[in-house]
């Protein structure tokens, strides 16, 4: 892990709680899934947490944020109320976007989270987009794209970083490469370079981050945040993670054989959530009371989503044209 | 909102050109579509006009001529080459607060674009539960002649006209490009304006102060009692021109501007081929799977018992747009076509 002497142990206790809050509401989702009544794709980014908890540590309130089919995780760091988001997957009214985006389409603008898309690099001009408004707006509001190692191959990667570093737009481009596309591994998507070093391309920074470490991804993000801020522009974060859950579904997909049974476990000795667990732990953090009461906390907050989520109704049939324009 | 203020022209009854306005000044179609920017950059900061060359001295058609000395280079901004991931970007600004207009100079480029307009700006309204809205306009422009070829003149408006969630205007007379341009700005929908460059020099008689015209109302350019010609754009002239020719051969010609092509205004067409019985389409794209395809579709629906006669299109011919000279005069349609087409069904 990174050193953190020069973060507050509050910041370190938020952090921690924010890995658990997204680990235990997918592990919770993936528990669910099979009873079928979240009748929706669901992405889970178990094994990648860190970087949404320690990207978002960064952000304001009014700061935007943009994600992808993959956005549980980022939604929640950003500050997202889990009732809604449940019920988003349940299909109710009650939910985020009233059942008509589903898991893939979160949305909450009161967070800063105007949407999310599920085509591959879909959102990262969205978050430019925000970054352009925020600068002409003179509103000292960031912006954030997620997106993953596939969107790196997209065309709207390179228009999105060429246009906000020609405009030195508040903007952070956070790739999160867990080395897939589905199941195409990147070695059969792409040159042997790191997409981090596509920045300088483009004069920005480009920072290879290990995403796993949320010390690390808060470290790095920190700079990066601190400069689109003070208005020196976009800088490209290449974190390198790794999903533990198939593309899509609540299953592991490593006995179908679409990835080597040793790349995944050794990637399961480095759980971003363990090790941080551990960290907090060896440096008087957290007590074990405190991580007890915690871990209590967030699974009686969950328990209260998912009821919210179940109870909500679903959308009548006379409204299938509402919010069309 | 400054918007809330505008009035809006709703009247649909108005016949031949707005006569009622022609002792109004006077001013182009170019001239009508930059007075609406120049009012909409005035009421509102958050509108900005961002596209390909649109700073450059030819402006655009004329028709953003002088805008960025006058409110400066934050507000009407050069673009990179951009679409797909600008109309992302101009998106981006529209769902966080902006009134973004994106002009490109040729239709040709928005195919470019597919991916943010028609998986992004149309859904976003549906997807975020109409939590998010996409107050985004996107003007393009038809080119034709002097070679312009296959890939600078293309009519491409039923491709946006599929999709829920957008809207699709084609102004065809200044008065309207002024309207329905301002009105797109005011309002919270992606929509779709495709002028044509034939149209720029048109006149007629046009408020000075701004206005809007709502989407979905068509318009009766020309009464007649004998057969419907239903038009979009250019065409629209084509078919008051083949009016003319028909009304000394004395068979009255009704001819509706369609002005809105999603929505579209069915009821004006219902009533009309209600009238007359007779229907024919001029449409500036192709046949199949287009504009004139979706009119003759909705007669079919709401109308069959009114026709007398089979439905007559009149639209390009299923091929790309030649270059040279002897090819590009056999492609187009003009009202000779329309007239032949008229009395083939009288």
């Amino acid at each position: 892990m990174m050193p953190y002497t020069d973060i507050p142990p509050e910041v370190l206790k938020q952090l921690y709680e924010t890995m658990l809050r997204i680990r235990l509401f997918e592990d919770r989702t993936s528990v669910l899934y099979p009873e079928q009544l979240i009748k929706c794709p669901v992405h889970l980014c178990i094994g990648q947490e860190a970087i949404a908890a320690g990207l978002c540590a960064h952000l304001n309130k009014g700061d935007y944020i943009f994600s992808t089919h993959r956005s549980h995780g980022h939604c929640i760091a950003k500050g997202m109320d889990l009732r809604p988001l449940a019920a988003e997957l349940y299909g109710k009214s009650t939910g985020c976007a009233q059942g008509r985006g589903g898991s893939m389409h979160l949305v909450d603008p009161e967070h800063g989270i105007p949407g999310t898309s599920a085509i591959v690099g879909g959102c990262i001009p969205l978050a430019a987009g925000a970054a352009l408004a925020s600068k002409l707006r003179g509103d000292g509001k960031v912006s954030v794209a997620f997106f993953g190692d596939g969107a790196s191959e997209e065309g709207t990667f390179h228009e999105s970083l060429n246009y906000a570093a020609l405009k030195k737009l508040p903007v952070i481009f956070a790739c999160e490469n867990n080395n897939y596309a589905t199941n195409s591994p990147r070695h059969a998507r792409q040159p042997d370079v790191s997409i981090a070093e596509r920045a300088s391309g483009y004069g920005m920074p480009g920072v290879f981050v290990d995403g796993n470490d949320v010390l690390a991804v808060y470290h790095a993000s920190r700079e990066a945040v601190d400069r689109a801020r003070a208005g020196e522009g976009p800088t490209l974060l290449e974190l390198r993670t790794y999903r533990w859950k198939a593309h899509v579904g609540p299953n592991p997909d490593i006995d179908s054989g679409c990835r080597p049974a040793d790349e995944y476990e050794a990637w399961l000795e480095r759980c971003p959530v363990n090790m941080f667990g551990q960290f907090v732990a060896d440096n008087n953090i957290l007590s074990d009371d405190e991580i007890g009461s915690m871990l209590a906390k967030v699974e009686k907050e969950i328990d209260e989503a998912i009821v919210f989520g179940k109870a909500g109704p679903e959308p009548p049939a006379s409204e299938l044209y509402d919010h069309v324009y | 909102m400054p918007w809330t203020k505008l009035q809006a022209d709703d009247s649909r009854s108005e016949v031949v050109f707005h006569q009622a306005r022609l002792s109004q000044r006077e001013i182009t179609y170019r001239e009508a579509i930059k007075e609406a920017l120049t009012q909409a950059l005035e009421m509102d900061p958050n509108v900005f006009l961002i596209g390909e060359g649109i700073d450059d001295p030819g402006g655009v058609f004329g028709t953003t001529v002088g805008l960025k000395e006058k409110f400066g280079k934050d507000r009407v901004m050069d673009s990179p080459i951009a679409e797909n991931g600008m109309t992302g970007i101009a998106m981006g600004a529209a769902i966080t607060g902006m009134r973004p207009v994106f002009i490109h100079m040729r239709v040709d480029f928005l195919p470019m674009c597919m991916d943010q307009i028609i998986n992004h700006a149309a859904k976003w309204s549906y997807m975020t539960g109409g939590r998010v809205k996409v107050p985004l306009t996107i003007r393009a422009v038809i080119g034709r002649g002097w070679g312009s070829a296959a890939q600078h003149s293309q009519s491409l408006q039923a491709l946006f006209a599929h999709i829920p969630g957008l809207r699709v205007l084609m102004p065809a007379s200044p008065y309207d490009a002024k309207g329905l341009l301002l009105g797109s700005i005011a309002g919270n929908t992606p929509t779709i304006i495709i002028e044509h460059r034939w149209l720029y020099d048109q006149k007629e008689g046009v408020p000075e102060e701004p206005y809007v015209i709502h989407p979905g109302k068509g318009l009766v350019r020309r009464e007649g009692s004998d057969v419907t010609i239903v038009a979009c754009s250019y065409m629209v002239y084509e078919s008051l021109r083949a009016a003319d020719e028909l009304a000394k051969e004395g068979i009255r010609a009704e001819v509706i501007d369609l002005r809105s092509l999603l929505p579209l205004d069915e009821d004006l067409i219902i009533g009309s081929i209600e009238k007359t019985g007779r229907l024919v389409v001029a449409d500036t794209g192709w046949k199949a799977c287009g504009i004139s395809a979706e009119v003759a579709a909705v007669a079919a629906e709401r109308a069959i018992g009114s026709l007398k006669a089979p439905v007559r299109r009149i639209c390009l011919p299923f091929a790309p747009t030649p270059a040279c000279h002897s090819l590009e005069q056999a492609y187009y349609p003009t009202h000779t076509d329309i007239v032949s087409a008229v009395k083939g069904i009288r």
